[in-house]
């Protein structure tokens, strides 16, 4: 029926707009005076009249007579004529229908930009409904500081802490990785790379970007968690096999392509004055690198480092298939850890009771997650507002 | 005076191609992680593009198939018949047992098409290709363990013994001497003229041997040459595989008579998810992919569109206008997973959608890549100069015709690639769909928008847990095809960049 019902809309608003543009093009007579606006305006104002009132009625329809139901086309239908009849006889030779049609289009741009408000507003409202009555049978002080998190266990203990632990755990490995790697690379395509080399050097970069997560999850956990392993053993270290380590290493790869083309942008930016006159001084590159652009380029890095660690943050499949569920409370890279993503992932995977605590907490997590992503989305913002040196 | 200044000059050079020499390595580092990554999959999945059979002679049994009713013919039985038909020499429930444990599950599959497409052939002997278990394709591709096969140094004498099963092996010497020269030890497989035996142990001074593939019944003694004898010896011992010494040696004995056929696997882009690994693909997974996709894109790029054009040409430059920058700027790294979170409490609990349906999953999507396809929009409508748009008002445009008549047609290009950008985004993500139950195995193909499926990428999530080894291979190859996909998008992007864009 839903696909009736547009089908039947859409024809509704062709016909208005046949029949609004002749009725506009058989007002003019010859020699006479002209329309204001051109017919085909006519027309598609009258077309817009038969689209509204035809999706307000079917949406009116599928409400009272339910969606699979006839009458909700047969709605639909009468909503279109109802809404174009009276723009249909309202087009007279000085009438607006341009500037009258404009103005339905601008309230159609302002409804569409308003949808990214309403998908805040949903996550926010969402999540925090379903944490508020999370709250309601666990205190937010055990949730908080708890240090033990056993959501299934009996009697279920929500202490976030070590969650908390395993993910900062997991994110310090990533950003150790991504970081020199990220920064250092981004210097070499920025300062070093002839341009024939950086055309063959940013591709790499894009495709490793373009990869999908769970695709690095897979290879985290087949190659490189048994390759650390081993490797550990050998090395008489006890490794576990799902350790925060090989989880921790991958997200690293993964975050470089971020960190090294943001910074790529904003050492890009650094007028080349500032490193002429570093030169003139007698500086050689890499001083000039360091002493110069550098400094120039930090708040942006920062900010950088910033987008980053959210990310890092809220990484979920590279942990959910590499790190482990064990909500163990170390600071070990070679222990199997768990992080917040996992958690929600396991937690709304399978049967979700929305009357049950574990289900639930999966929201608080979420809460919890959205909040330090946005904090830091925050930070990197403001720090860049705030410190960046305007050079022109 | 100078020395000292060489000296430093020195030390500083130095240190600048330190400096030069870490930021390659950086690179080289990501590009050799990018390519250890491209090529593990590869060798991990390429073998699951191929799948072995083995052809049997069936005969297509009148009693067993109704010819009203052909597709509820009893095929798996005929098959199995057949398979042991190949092999008489094994005896014993066991034994037969493991001999058909070697065919899929779906191996009647073959016969029942062949039998429905021509009914004539009922009651005639086929010649049928068999599809083989996970386990036999991956011994036959030589990934459950090595097999090395040494040929006999010294000359073997095989006597079968009177009134037993079984054989004693003897060189020119007896007992332990024989042993030590034909380098045989306990458990190793001895092949000899069509036949194969496994030494058993000393008994009273002989090596004996029980038989495995046993040669002809008429065979009672025999000396073989150096050369003609071979031992057979697994770098896998028996216990951990799938495939015992026996299966093994079947197996073996298959591919030489040349009856195992080794085929490109189009039952991997056929077929859904199955249990069975040789039987799963990823039809099912593709087409929820596809749909899923499909609505995120239809909502996504209008409302994408049509927010870029207002904030951009539009909006008038206020708290409002700042508030909705600021907003699309944060859902862009806001983590995917809270977009699933979003779906579950919003889509599926509040608006009452149904669970695992491409329908919810494109909704999410939609609003994952909104904010990127708006970002992109943007930047390609800011790039468009506003000579372009003075000169339509110029000549008496409306602000709207000049947007919609000039800019944007300018601008498609360019918001196009970002879309395709998105899409690709939409395409590789995970996380969110797992929240709204797009993990469920779904055996059949999605039919529409609102029946239950699982895309792509979660395909690769699901397989990838599973415990079977055969299932690493596959979930391998599931993500070559997404990379395909992804990089085949990505070189359109790239193409419309190239092709289209213009500088002014």
């Amino acid at each position: 029926m839903f696909v009736w019902t547009v089908l039947l809309i859409v024809l509704m608003a062709v016909i208005a707009y046949w029949a609004g543009r002749t009725h506009a093009a058989g007002l003019v007579t010859a020699g006479g005076p002209r329309l204001h606006s051109l017919p085909s305006y006519h027309g598609l104002f009258t077309a817009a009249g038969a689209m509204i009132g035809g999706l307000a009625l079917a949406i009116a329809g599928a409400f009272v007579f339910g969606s699979q139901s006839l009458l909700t086309p047969v709605a639909a239908v009468i909503g279109a004529a109802l809404g174009a009849f009276p723009l249909y006889s309202k087009s007279s030779l000085d009438f607006r229908a341009r500037n009258n049609f404009e103005r339905v289009v601008l309230v159609l741009l302002i409804t569409c930009s308003a949808v990214a408000i309403l998908t805040t507003i949903g996550i926010v409202f969402s999540v925090l409904y379903e944490t508020l009555i999370f709250f309601r049978s666990v205190s937010p002080i055990e949730f908080l500081f708890g240090t033990h998190w056993s959501p299934t266990g009996t009697p279920a203990s929500f202490g976030f802490i070590p969650l908390l632990v395993g993910t900062l755990l997991i994110t310090v490995i990533a950003i150790a990785v991504a970081g020199p790697l990220g920064l250092l690379s981004a210097i070499y395509m920025a300062e070093y790379a002839s341009p024939r080399l950086r055309s063959f050097l940013k591709p790499i970069l894009e495709i490793l970007a373009g990869i999908p997560t769970v695709v690095l999850g897979f290879f985290a956990a087949l190659t490189v968690a048994p390759l650390i392993r081993s490797s550990g053993e050998a090395m008489g270290f006890s490794v576990a096999s799902e350790s925060a380590l090989a989880a921790g290493l991958v997200m690293g790869m993964m975050i470089v392509p971020l960190i090294s083309s943001l910074s790529d942008d904003i050492i890009n930016a650094v007028p080349q004055s500032l490193r002429d006159g570093s030169y003139a001084m007698g500086a050689t590159k890499s001083e000039t690198i360091k002493k110069v652009v550098l400094p120039a380029a930090l708040p942006g890095i920062v900010s950088a480092f910033m987008l980053a660690i959210s990310r890092a943050i809220g990484e979920t499949m590279i942990v959910v298939m590499a790190a482990g569920l064990a909500a163990n409370l170390t600071a070990n890279p070679l222990a199997a850890v768990t992080t917040i993503t996992v958690q929600i992932a396991t937690l709304l995977v399978g049967d979700q009771e929305f009357d049950s605590p574990k289900t639930l907490s999966a929201f608080a997590l979420g809460f919890v997650l959205f909040f330090f992503t946005l904090v830091l989305n925050y930070i990197a913002l403001r720090i860049v507002q705030k410190y960046r040196e305007q050079y022109d | 005076m100078t020395e000292v200044r060489d000296e430093l000059v020195k030390k500083r050079y130095a240190s600048e191609r330190r400096f030069r020499f870490y930021g390659a390595a950086a690179l080289i580092l990501t590009a050799l992680f990018l390519a250890v990554l491209l090529i593990d999959t590869v060798i991990r999945g390429i073998p699951a593009f191929h799948e072995t059979s083995v052809e049997v002679d069936v005969n297509v049994n009148a009693a067993d198939v109704d010819p009203a009713n052909l597709p509820g013919g009893n095929y798996d039985k005929m098959i199995k018949e057949a398979f042991r038909a190949e092999f008489p020499e094994v005896t014993g429930r066991a034994n037969q047992k493991a001999l058909t444990a070697l065919l899929s599950t779906g191996g009647a599959d073959a016969l029942r098409s062949m039998v429905i497409a021509d009914p004539s052939i009922i009651g005639k002997t086929v010649t049928v290709p068999v599809l083989l278990g996970a386990d036999a394709d991956m011994f036959l591709k030589g990934q459950l363990t090595d097999q090395t096969i040494a040929p006999g140094k010294a000359t073997l004498h095989v006597a079968r013994l009177e009134g037993e099963e079984g054989f004693v092996l003897t060189g020119e010497k007896t007992g332990e001497e024989a042993e030590k020269q034909l380098g045989l030890a306990t458990g190793d497989v001895v092949r000899f003229q069509g036949g194969a035996v496994r030494v058993t142990g000393m008994q009273n001074g002989y090596l004996k041997a029980d038989p495995v593939l046993p040669p002809d019944a008429a065979f009672s003694t025999g000396n073989f040459d150096a050369g003609q004898w071979d031992i057979v010896s697994f770098s896998v011992p028996q216990a951990n595989r799938r495939i015992n010494d026996n299966q093994a040696l079947w197996l073996d004995k298959l591919k030489q008579d040349g009856r195992i056929e080794n085929s490109f696997s189009w039952r991997f882009f056929q077929a859904g998810d199955s249990r069975e690994p040789e039987l799963a693909g990823i039809r099912g997974a593709l087409v929820g992919s596809l749909l899923t996709v499909l609505v995120a894109i239809s909502l996504a790029l209008p409302l994408g569109i049509a927010s870029a054009v207002y904030l951009e040409e539009f909006a008038p430059k206020n708290k409002w206008t700042d508030l909705i920058e600021v907003n699309i700027n944060n859902l862009a790294a806001v983590p995917s997973i809270i977009f699933g979170l979003l779906g579950l409490a919003v889509f599926l609990n509040f608006f009452g959608l149904p669970r695992s349906a491409p329908l919810v999953g494109g909704l999410v999507l939609a609003l994952l890549v909104l904010p990127t396809i708006i970002i992109a929009s943007r930047a390609a409508l800011k790039a468009v100069p506003p000579s372009i748009t003075e000169a339509a008002l110029g000549v008496g445009a409306s602000k709207q015709q000049a947007v919609f008549q000039h800019v944007l047609p300018l601008a498609l290009p360019g918001i196009m690639t970002g879309t395709i950008l998105g899409l690709a985004r939409a395409f590789g993500e995970t996380a969110p769909l797992l929240m709204i139950g797009m993990i469920a195995f779904i055996a059949d193909v999605p039919q529409g928008f609102t029946s239950a499926a699982t895309v792509l990428p979660v395909q690769v999530f699901l397989w990838s847990d599973l415990p079977e080894l055969a299932f690493k291979s596959k979930t391998a190859a599931a993500i070559i095809v997404l990379l395909v996909v992804l990089f085949a998008l990505n070189a359109i992007a790239i193409y419309l960049r190239k092709r289209f864009e213009r500088r002014w």
